[in-house]
């Protein structure tokens, strides 16, 4: 059908004595698919959509408020999942910045300069998205453990106990989630080149300054993408976070361990509470993400038309 | 930088001579400069002019301290700069793509050099305020101060930046292909306005392009450059009329080849000599003889004087007729220009062919 409209179009354009005739259905393009097709593609996703990701975050605010909001309340006004939420907002608040530093840092090497193992740093900072995070704490352990570890002894003898403690929490979080600020760095700065810095250089700026007023803010909101992500990541934790915590309950239980416990106990609306918290930080993350998305794509779009 | 010491024209914001000696740059082993050599005097509009992979930008950005050459000095008046770096060398340098910072507006880009001075020599925000207001009146941009970079043309950009490089008080103004991205149009307005720009503030400059009209436009001097050598430094007539090689020759304008044989210093097309002017002289032995178009003098009949050629090829183009005339006993088609009436040239008619200003080099 549409084969052969396309062209009676094309002739209808090119007489000019007859008046254009009127195309009864408009031809399809080229890229599009038949209705029936897209019509199932469309469905498809849609059920997926809802029985994956939809559903299961119904049933966890549905079971959090089961016994209503007095019931919410107690389930996560417990001692020790005050403790879980402290101590998250402590490992988050301490390898979020570490990991903006490390992130703005390596960005910045990769993207302005040429130096030898580049493509080695690269590989380097992808590691932990490769790497299962239960390995990442196996080695923490390995390494940390004041009974078997690496350092062990070095460790024990002065004092410090990093695995089975905050320490060991914090960096663990920080191998994970170390690619996530870094990663989206890299490729604006390198699309974004040196030239705005040797302008600012030239105009006479120190290094710091252009660092400051011109390197900075010209990844700004990439920069903050990366933070929420980064941020998301390292509360959501479970994996390497669960080998080396030792699951010692009001001092060492991030909320996703507890969550675990508490399931582990039976007791499922306390459970549920606290996963509620987590999937609420999930949702303020997704929002605030798209919305830097839309500003992101425009500053992105700027920066190509320049 | 101002000292009490230095001489008047050493301090900053004063056109300033430039110096560059035996320039050589090497990137990972290939060479893109080979001791190059340059004296700008005070105020003069140079341009560097070449191919792509020339070494004319890498000059520019050497001249700047946005490079370091592999050896050589760069001066700046008196002072070797070449140990300087790029914030002490105090240069405007306007680049190709313009560099604007775009979460800025146009001007807070242009305070930006003025903001980034030290304490002691920084100008208060009432006198940086006024001093934008003047640049951008300057540069005919009054009233776009609040504007961002994204919401102006690409010439209007274009003479922000130059706003920009002009704030610091710069010794030397360099620009990068200063009209490489505009539209034809914009591009001619704007080569005019900063010829006038330049007349009124005789800040000594030198802009990099590979466009030869604008050079050839624009410019005091022109430096034609090619393979990170300068192959020749004159006014645009020298450049134009008589240059100083077969790359010049080739490079900048139109130009037909003869093959011809240097006896004596006199050149021959087959057995008949041919007035070399009075430029340089190729050894004995093979060479090649440049002529432009339009020095290229065909006269009807082959009775004439000159060397007997018949036309091969007959073009209507414009006010006049381009001929391609195949010279007698030697394989080559010279172009000529001829006026669209009067001479009866047909393709096959025997023609006489006078050469005006040749350039002969050895061939090889």
């Amino acid at each position: 059908m549409s084969d052969v409209s396309a062209p009676a179009r094309l002739m209808s354009d090119a007489e000019t004595d007859t008046p254009a005739r009127r195309l009864r259905k408009p031809p399809r393009l080229p890229t599009e698919e038949s209705p029936l097709v897209r019509v199932s593609l469309i469905g498809l996703a849609v059920v997926l959509l809802l029985a994956f990701l939809l559903l299961p975050l119904v049933a966890v605010f549905t079971e959090a408020f089961r016994q209503g909001i007095d019931g919410f309340v107690e389930a996560v006004n417990d001692p020790d999942g005050i403790a879980a939420i402290k101590l998250t907002l402590l490992v988050a608040a301490i390898s979020v910045p570490a990991n903006l530093v490390f992130g703005v840092a390596a960005a910045w090497a990769i993207a302005k300069y040429e130096f030898r193992g580049k493509a080695f740093l690269i590989t380097l900072i992808d590691l932990p998205f490769s790497v299962s995070p239960v390995v990442a704490g196996l080695v923490y352990v390995i390494l940390y453990s004041t009974s078997h570890g690496v350092f062990g002894g070095y460790l024990q003898s002065h004092g410090l106990q990093i695995i089975f403690a905050v320490p060991g929490i914090v960096l663990a979080t920080i191998f994970v989630t170390f690619p996530f600020i870094a990663r989206e760095l890299i490729p604006l700065m390198e699309e974004q080149g040196t030239t705005d810095e040797e302008a600012a250089l030239s105009l006479g700026a120190t290094g710091l300054r252009t660092f400051l007023t011109v390197t900075l803010p010209n990844v700004k909101w990439a920069l903050l993408y990366g933070v929420l992500l980064c941020n998301a990541r390292a509360m959501g934790e479970f994996g390497a976070v669960s080998v080396v915590s030792g699951h010692i309950r009001g001092l060492t239980n991030t909320m996703p361990l507890h969550v675990e416990i508490l399931y582990n106990e039976y007791q499922f609306a306390a459970s549920f509470a606290v996963a509620s918290l987590l999937a609420a930080l999930a949702l303020v993350t997704l929002g605030l993400k798209s919305l830097l998305e839309l500003r992101y794509a425009d500053e992105l779009a700027a920066g190509r038309r320049h | 930088m101002r000292t009490n010491s230095q001489p008047a024209a050493a301090t900053e914001g004063f056109p300033m001579e430039l110096d560059i000696r035996n320039i050589a740059k090497d990137f990972g082993g290939t060479a893109a400069l080979h001791g190059v050599d340059l004296h700008v005097a005070s105020g003069e509009l140079v341009a560097l002019l070449g191919p792509s992979g020339s070494g004319k930008t890498t000059l520019l950005r050497i001249i700047a301290g946005l490079e370091f050459p592999t050896r050589g000095q760069v001066f700046f008046g008196e002072i070797d700069a070449s140990e300087k770096t790029v914030q002490e060398r105090n240069v405007g340098f306007v680049f190709q793509h313009y560099a604007l910072f775009k979460h800025m507006t146009v001007a807070d880009n242009i305070a930006y050099g003025l903001r980034a001075r030290p304490k002691a020599r920084r100008p208060d925000e009432a006198e940086i305020a006024r001093r934008v207001e003047t640049l951008l009146d300057l540069v005919q941009l009054g009233g776009y101060g609040k504007r961002y970079p994204s919401q102006l043309s690409g010439g209007q950009r274009q003479r922000v930046a130059l706003a920009r490089a002009l704030a610091i008080e710069p010794q030397v103004l360099l620009l990068d292909e200063p009209f490489g991205a505009l539209d034809a149009k914009v591009r001619k307005e704007l080569r005019r306005w900063l010829r006038e720009l330049h007349d009124r503030t005789g800040h000594t400059t030198l802009f990099v392009t590979h466009d030869q009209e604008e050079a050839l436009d624009l410019a005091d001097r022109v430096v034609v450059m090619s393979n990170g050598q300068i192959e020749q430094v004159g006014t645009p007539e020298d450049i134009y009329d008589a240059p100083a090689s077969p790359f010049v020759f080739d490079f900048i304008g139109e130009a037909s080849r003869i093959p011809v044989t240097v006896k004596g210093g006199v050149p021959f097309i087959g057995d008949r000599a041919v007035s070399a002017g009075s430029g340089r002289r190729a050894p004995d032995g093979p060479a090649t003889l440049y002529v432009r178009p339009e020095n290229v003098l065909v006269r009807a009949g082959a009775a004439g004087e000159g060397i007997p050629a018949t036309v091969a090829t007959v073009h209507r183009s414009g006010s006049s007729r381009r001929l391609g005339v195949r010279i007698e006993g030697v394989d080559a088609v010279v172009e000529a220009i001829a006026p669209a009436e009067g001479l009866p040239l047909q393709v096959g008619a025997s023609v006489a062919v006078g050469l005006r200003a040749p350039g002969v080099f050895a061939t090889g």
